[in-house]
């Protein structure tokens, strides 16, 4: 809407209160309660049924203060607000279409012939204007302070003198600020205000910083004055590095979400693949099991203890564990462990196994998606700043670091993980020193499959839980446990977070689909360059 | 033992026993088909229909597809889970030549831009579609295409020595990479529908049943001449080389052979090969889409060669008609659920029963039973204690 008619609305809007002021001697003032505010003038303006008219009416009915006005637009705006009769007068349809007075919601005696007051776009919008200026004067804070929040976004001017008697009465410092910044942030737009008031608006509006403020600064009219223009200007470009630094840090925000699901899928794969040297096709079929096992055990829950659901992902995770890395240990003593020192012919046996399982899982729940839903603690978000940040991907990047960390513990404090050292360092060595390389193989295997088990569980929170689930993982994971270099948990951890980051940086750029193919390229050179991945480990052997 | 020894000294022979068999049931095949197609009246029982020639035609490019992946895994030791790219890249040349050959037949009647164009409302033809309306041209990129991303890919990685799982995890990555960049509508090359609909290949009906007899000829050609010219790499000096850098990489590059330059080679070879195979396999099946990019696709190429024997080249092709058969012979009836519990659990029988595929397990049983004959192909089985 252009300055012009918001400014022509306003004028109409003050024909209407002078209106108001003439009518009231006349008009049903005796119907009214003692103290309430008159608003007998719109109220028959309301009963010419015309457009201007009705609109002029809402303007005065949202500057009253009269406690019979909210349910007065109310009715308008579904229809139920009627007139007839003669002179006409106005009602509001109740239940079964008996007709109230509009101000005392009692039902009238005679009731006449009625048709409804038309509304046309421009009225509705008139309504929605009239809705948030009735809402600053709510007795809720909270809903007074969206108001002003509404107010200041549409800008409207007619919402202006409603909005300073609402400021002039408010008390709350917050709401108050809200008020001010859309007073403000229309003071800019407005004709007929010295430069000094419109540069004191524009660093209202400019200490703001973030997107909305830049749109009302933007539209500072050609006809202002140099200085205005100016702190406009100024203020313009303040808020522009402000958000290109807030977007760069949500970017990164967003690549470390991304990296922890990269490190929740590589991470199973840092063991059996990093560490045991099995090219294990499999492990997205774990994930993909361990998303299954949430599945299952929502449902139990669901059928028969809905009060545990928030609790439901903490009792599948330790299941996903104990579930995929059993099938892991399976999988490593029925096929596996013929074939150590074969690398790649591990990669076919596990890509038949991955086949199985997936056609397993599709045969038992169906080619289908399967709903999986997020506790309340997991949904729902917040904002640091600019920064907005959803609470289900801040519990994956957690989480996520948990089972890193809980990993590199098992590895490094434990027997088994002292073991499973020896036993990839130097296996003849450490079965001489008694340590049955056997079962260490098996654990090691189903302590790798058992955590994908558990990475399942957080994937089917963001991903659709279907047989597929792990296909879209796998070639991720491989790129990055190659990338952080192989046999190098902590590789695997920076490889993760530095592609996902990198990813969400390229991706403004290049656009998703040509982000990911450049990282892709810049994956592979990189092994070109180092071919051992980013932390090799280090050794004498010229082959490795 | 040193009658093996003897055996060593003479050059095998260019074909050898299985090779001869192998071209002669080629032969026999390409000639019995086509006359059983054209000479016997349909309501026989011997005759074969059209679409079986195309099924057919279709496994014998499969065929030469895993002659190239044997040619680099068997002999090389370059496990590439990339070569569906190098497929798809031919496939995608021919598939273009035939765009052009619809004309103003398409949907759009536009002239010059394939339909797929015009619908994104492309006012001209991208300039690395001109050309591919010449066939010349055209057959020319269905080599120099898969080749020289194979020349680039393999000049970096062999250079730079990346091997084993590594240089398997890469050839994966580019794949995908290709996988995903071809699935772009403003890549030019037709997006997620790929190239279809197609109506002439050298002036001729592509759905007649002459033409289909022809390309299935041609085909068959094609993979004999594939396996001759594999067979004759191999068995060259040039082959020796290759093999002893599948066994000792570094031993090979200390006796002062350019192990790089010769990986290279073998790879481009391969890829070509595999562009050959593609180009013949999308006017048989009539489309070619983005999925042939897909990393599955490369892997089960490598299960064909598994199947029928690593290093056997007889094997690499005898495979992948095997599997390609029982893939369309269970996937159409009423055990297709299971076929993926078939197929993986191929995969881990013949890896773990089977490690030298079917080939290479008849090679093993034959030597048992006649020691003097001549070592067959290139066996895989780790050389046994010096003699």
């Amino acid at each position: 809407m252009t300055s012009r008619a918001r400014l022509f609305r306003f004028a109409r809007l003050l024909c209407a209160l002078a209106l108001l002021c003439a009518a009231a001697p006349f008009g049903r003032a005796a119907a009214q309660d003692a103290g309430a505010p008159d608003i007998s003038a719109p109220l028959a303006q309301l009963t010419t049924n015309k457009y201007d008219d009705t609109e002029a009416a809402l303007g005065a009915l949202a500057l009253s203060g009269s406690p019979a006005a909210a349910g007065i637009v109310t009715a308008l705006a579904e229809g139920k607000l009627v007139f007839g009769g003669t002179p006409p007068r106005l009602f509001i349809q109740g239940e079964a279409g008996a007709l109230l007075d509009p101000l005392t919601l009692q039902p009238v005696a005679e009731a006449p012939a009625v048709k409804p007051v038309r509304v046309n776009n421009r009225v509705r919008r008139a309504i929605d204007a009239a809705n948030g200026a009735l809402s600053l004067v709510s007795p809720d804070a909270g809903k007074r302070r969206e108001a002003a929040l509404a107010v200041g976004r549409s800008r409207d001017e007619a919402a202006l003198p409603a909005l300073e008697a609402a400021l002039a009465k408010e008390s709350d410092p917050k709401v108050k600020s809200a008020m001010n910044l859309a007073r403000a942030s229309i003071l800019i737009g407005k004709e007929g205000i010295t430069p000094a008031e419109r540069i004191a608006a524009v660093e209202l509006v400019g200490a703001e910083g973030n997107q909305d403020a830049l749109a009302i600064l933007r539209s500072v009219p050609d006809s202002a004055a140099p200085e205005v223009k100016q702190a406009a200007a100024d203020a313009i470009a303040g808020i522009e590095r402000n958000l290109a630094l807030w977007g760069m840090a949500q970017n990164v925000w967003y690549g470390l979400s991304l990296g922890s699901v990269l490190l929740l899928a590589a991470i199973g794969l840092a063991i059996t693949f990093g560490v045991m040297g099995v090219i294990n096709m499999a492990h997205g079929e774990m994930v993909m099991l361990g998303a299954y096992t949430t599945f299952v055990v929502q449902e139990v829950i669901r059928t028969s203890y809905p009060g545990l659901f928030d609790v439901s992902l903490l009792i599948a995770i330790p299941l996903a564990f104990v579930f995929t890395g059993l099938i892991g240990v399976l999988i490593e003593r029925t096929v596996i462990r013929f074939l150590y020192g074969r690398a790649l012919e591990t990669l076919l046996a596990t890509w038949g196994i991955s086949l199985i399982l997936q056609q397993a899982i599709r045969t038992i729940f169906g080619p289908t998606n399967r709903e999986v839903g997020a506790p309340s603690w997991m949904s729902g978000s917040f904002e640091i700043g600019q920064l907005a940040i959803t609470s289900g991907r801040l519990w994956i990047i957690v989480f996520s670091l948990l089972v890193f960390f809980a990993l590199l513990a098992t590895l490094r404090l434990t027997r088994i993980g002292l073991e499973m050292r020896a036993v990839t360092q130097n296996r003849r060595m450490a079965a001489s020193m008694g340590i049955r390389t056997n079962w260490v193989d098996a654990m090691t295997f189903g302590l790798g499959s058992g955590i994908a088990g558990m990475a399942g569980v957080a994937l089917s929170q963001i991903d659709n839980v279907s047989p597929n689930l792990g296909q879209s993982y796998i070639i991720d994971s491989f790129l990055v446990v190659v990338f952080g270099g192989v046999g190098n948990l902590w590789g695997t951890l920076v490889g993760a977070m530095t592609l996902g980051v990198a990813n969400k940086l390229l991706e403004p750029y290049a656009g998703a689909v040509l982000g990911k193919i450049a990282l892709l390229v810049i994956v592979i050179l990189f092994i070109q360059k180092r071919p051992r991945g980013l932390f090799a480990l280090k050794g004498r052997s010229i082959e490795a | 033992m040193n009658t093996k020894g003897l055996a060593m000294t003479r050059p095998p022979a260019l074909l050898g026993t299985s090779g001869i068999v192998f071209l002669i049931v080629l032969a026999v095949v390409a000639v019995l088909v086509p006359v059983l197609n054209l000479a016997v009246t349909p309501d026989s029982a011997v005759h074969v229909p059209t679409y079986v020639v195309s099924l057919l035609g279709k496994y014998l490019t499969y065929a030469l597809l895993a002659l190239s992946v044997d040619l680099i895994w068997g002999y090389v030791g370059i496990l590439s889970l990339g070569q569906g790219a190098f497929f798809a890249l031919g496939g995608y040349a021919m598939g273009m030549y035939l765009m052009r050959q619809i004309g103003t037949r398409g949907v759009y009647g536009d002239p010059v831009l394939p339909d797929f164009m015009v619908f994104l409302n492309w006012k001209e033809l991208p300039w690395f579609w001109y050309g591919f309306d010449m066939f010349p041209f055209a057959a020319l990129m269905v080599l120099l295409a898969p080749g020289l991303l194979a020349l680039v890919f393999g000049w970096f990685a062999f250079r730079s020595r990346v091997t084993g799982v590594y240089l398997s995890i890469i050839t994966q990555a580019m794949t995908f990479a290709l996988l995903l960049a071809f699935f772009r509508n403003d890549m030019g090359f037709g997006g997620n529908n790929g190239l279809t609909d197609f109506k002439d290949i050298l002036g001729f009906n592509i759905q007649a049943d002459g033409t289909r007899l022809v390309l299935f000829v041609l085909s068959a050609v094609a993979l004999g001449l594939g396996y001759v010219l594999c067979r004759f790499l191999v068995r060259s000096h040039f082959g020796k080389v290759l093999v002893a850098i599948r066994d000792a990489e570094t031993r090979v590059r200390f006796t002062g052979y350019r192990a790089e330059n010769y990986k290279l080679v073998a790879f481009v070879v391969s890829a070509m090969l595999a562009g050959i195979a593609g180009a013949l396999y999308v006017p048989q099946v009539g489309i070619i889409n983005p999925s042939e990019f897909s990393p599955a696709n490369s892997i089960e190429i490598i299960v064909w060669v598994a199947v029928g024997g690593r290093g056997t080249l007889v094997g690499a092709a005898l495979g992948a008609v095997l599997v390609n058969y029982a893939k369309t012979y269970f996937t159409s009836g009423i055990l297709a659920p299971y076929w993926l519990f078939m197929l993986g659990g191929l995969f881990v029988a013949v890896t773990l029963f089977l490690p030298k595929g079917i080939v290479g397990t008849y090679y093993d049983w034959r030597e048992k039973r006649r020691p003097h004959d001549d070592i067959p192909g290139a066996p895989i089985a780790a050389p046994g204690p010096a003699e």
